[in-house]
């Protein structure tokens, strides 16, 4: 799960990470009375998550209430890069004499903490890296050891961190290190981390992604989860606790098991179309979790065609097929549906299927996944099915 | 022969006593599984159809001589129970459970490098193993596996997705072709035993004469599989990464299927196995068409 850059900023508070004093702004007059108590001069930022915010008119300074007043005014409401800002973070302005770039993530391949650190801030990691590679420190934490001040003092001076910087960058890496453990981040990055000419230094930005699986002990993540930018087929799918991510395409996409339902994205494009959605109704799942699954799918104006796609293991296949027959009972789907069904009881679900009456145009079986997935592409582009 | 588990494969349940793992724990006896006991705190000198239920995975070990742990408790519990099976000396442990946190998985995957070396992780969040005829842990559903064929040409499956890996033993199996073990490492980020770990035990098993294996997006280690096959593996392989279509950014139901800043794409990793000589097909069908043509070629 993705933060905006105010809840990255709380979330680091949280650990004694310093911040610019602020605060978050629906409107402009909440946006004035955060300047006024965070002081002039202010930065007004629109609160999406996608990069290039500046170069889009998103970030602007200001110095005294009308001009917050104004930018504030042009910043709410406006799109970026297909963004709704809904909100922006207000805070004081600060002096920068330098900025620096430092990040924590776990590293897949060493199975440990990696830290990357940079005396280049203020730009994308991604550039550094290619345009000056040796420019980036990268320090790989054994997670049961953990990062003491010491050894992130180390790093700082060798990614030319200077001296003057030293103290503070490394007490603030070992508080992002904090935040990312503790705070069971996926992701801990601020950018640019600064110092002030005053000689602090402080994160003026914050990109913190969290790991769901660790939401049990983290009961404070609710009010992120409130904020998620979820599009109606993916909040129904939330609240009928399926893994669904929306896409463009035509064809809508149902399948059981994380691997089975990308490779169903695979051949329906493989086969000329587009998918409308990944959707994994998981290992378990039973008739209701079916019926479920093609309500999301229908509330999807797009879709032309459902292809079911089942390889019975946990899943049994006479659930499958109950699931389906219920749910062409209870809702008028706007596309058929086009099933491959093998696995775990397959020949009951498909005898189930052919007993139901359904009108052989609103339910076509196929015997293999990639014969449904270009009965299910001829459907959505509009041509007969074979 | 096949790899990590047999015929003589003494396994506990953790968790027996629970939904999970009462079902799939039975299930696994039903195939032929010598599962010998359970282990569920407070619940020793209890049975579930016959198995004997145990307070702790010492006692059970102490009890049966097990020497394999399926664990089917809850994410909380997991990493404890993970530890504990490999502090009572478990050598092989299969981990079921979805929805561990990354972080909990980085320390536990650490302390057992650590602390027991001598103990293998399967998973978390993986659908087991299956030497088929002999031995299945975890929830593969045991009659889509295709027994090995004695002295034959015999394939070994290993994959991080559950389903795919259904996929894979039913294409051989329409195939006639015979499994000497498959084995489903998981698609979480941090998993305890790896493509390479697996390719390397399969490159040994002299009852595995060619490898399909199943990846996806997210994470290296697929190109790292590549390194080692091209310095290490000799048998012929094919395989299948899924998400080609995965848009970036995303997690794609499993924790680690994630595209980030343009790494892990499935491309990337076809490319890699290509270059290290394995025939990649771009579905699983078509992986399971490339073996059947491997193995033709091997007899």
């Amino acid at each position: 799960m993705d933060l905006f850059e105010y809840q990255g900023k709380q979330y680091f508070a949280k650990f004694g990470i310093p911040v610019s004093a602020g605060g978050v702004a629906h409107t402009v007059d909440e946006a004035v009375k955060v300047a006024e108590s965070a002081g002039y001069p202010v930065v007004v930022k629109a609160q999406v998550q996608v990069g290039g915010r500046g170069k889009a008119g998103g970030i602007k300074l200001a110095n005294n209430a009308d001009e917050v007043r104004h930018h504030a005014g042009n910043i709410i409401g406006m799109d970026i890069k297909g963004h709704l800002v809904k909100r922006v973070w207000v805070e004081h302005a600060s002096d920068i004499a330098e900025e620096y770039y430092a990040s924590f993530t776990l590293d897949r391949a060493a199975k440990k903490h990696l830290l990357m650190l940079s005396a280049q801030g203020g730009v994308e990691i991604e550039e550094v890296a290619a345009k000056d590679p040796d420019a980036i420190v990268k320090l790989h934490i054994d997670p049961l050891a953990g990062l003491g001040e010491a050894v992130a003092r180390d790093a700082a001076q060798r990614a030319k961190i200077p001296a003057k910087a030293l103290d503070g960058v490394a007490k603030i890496l070992v508080q992002l290190y904090d935040c990312f453990t503790k705070g069971d981040c996926d992701l801990a990055e601020i950018n640019p981390l600064i110092l002030k000419p005053t000689g602090e230094v402080h994160a003026l930005d914050a990109k913190v992604s969290l790991d769901v699986n660790a939401a049990f002990r983290h009961p404070e993540w609710d009010e992120f989860r409130a904020t998620e930018e979820l599009d109606e087929r993916e909040k129904l799918a939330r609240e009928k606790g399926l893994q669904y991510i929306g896409l463009d395409g035509s064809v809508g996409i149902i399948a059981n098991g994380a691997g089975l339902a990308m490779s169903t994205l695979d051949v329906v494009k493989q086969a000329g179309g587009e998918a409308a959605n990944f959707l994994d109704i998981g290992g378990g799942a039973n008739a209701e979790l079916m019926t479920s699954a093609l309500e999301v799918i229908n509330s999807d104006g797009n879709v032309k065609s459902i292809f079911v796609n089942i390889f019975g293991g946990i899943t049994r296949g006479e659930e499958v097929a109950k699931g389906i027959v219920e749910a062409m009972r209870r809702v008028e789907l706007r596309a058929p549906i086009v099933i491959r069904l093998d696995g775990t009881n397959a020949e009951q679900g498909r005898e189930i299927l052919a007993s139901a009456g359904l009108s052989a145009d609103k339910l076509i079986s196929r015997p293999t996944m990639l014969e449904a997935a270009r009965t299910a592409v001829d459907i959505a582009n509009g041509k007969a099915a074979k | 022969m096949a790899i990590f588990v047999n015929e003589n494969t003494k396994v506990i349940v953790q968790g027996l006593t629970g939904g999970q793992g009462k079902f799939h724990g039975l299930r696994n006896r039903a195939y032929g599984t010598k599962v010998v006991g359970g282990v569920t705190p407070g619940k020793a000198g209890q049975d579930v159809e016959g198995i004997p239920v145990f307070d702790s995975v010492a006692d059970a070990v102490k009890a049966t001589g097990a020497d394999a742990s399926f664990i089917a408790v809850p994410p909380k519990a997991a990493p404890a129970a993970i530890l504990e099976a490999a502090a009572a000396g478990i050598g092989f442990i299969v981990c079921i459970t979805e929805g561990i946190p990354a972080q909990d998985e980085a320390r536990v995957y650490s302390t057992l490098k650590r602390d027991f070396p001598n103990s293998r992780l399967l998973g978390p969040n993986c659908p087991g193993v299956i030497s088929p005829g002999r031995c299945n842990i975890g929830i593969t559903a045991g009659e889509i596996a295709q027994p090995p064929t004695p002295g034959g040409k015999n394939v070994g499956i290993v994959s991080r997705s559950g389903t795919l890996t259904y996929q894979a033993l039913f294409e051989l199996k329409q195939q006639g072709i015979g499994v000497s073990t498959c084995v489903g490492i998981g698609g979480d980020p941090v998993p305890g035993t790896s493509f390479v770990d697996c390719l390397a035990e399969f490159q040994k098993d002299p009852e595995t004469s060619a490898i399909l294996m199943i990846g996806e997006i997210g994470g290296s280690a697929e190109e790292e599989a590549a390194e080692f096959i091209k310095a290490n593996v000799t048998k012929p392989m094919s395989a299948y990464i899924a998400g080609a279509t995965a848009p970036a950014g995303k997690k794609m139901g499993h924790a680690g299927a994630i595209v980030s800043g343009g790494k892990g794409t499935a491309t990337g990793k076809m490319d890699a196995l290509r270059a290290a000589g394995v025939k990649v097909g771009a579905n699983p069908t078509e992986a399971g068409a490339l073996m059947a043509q491997i193995i033709a070629s091997l007899k």
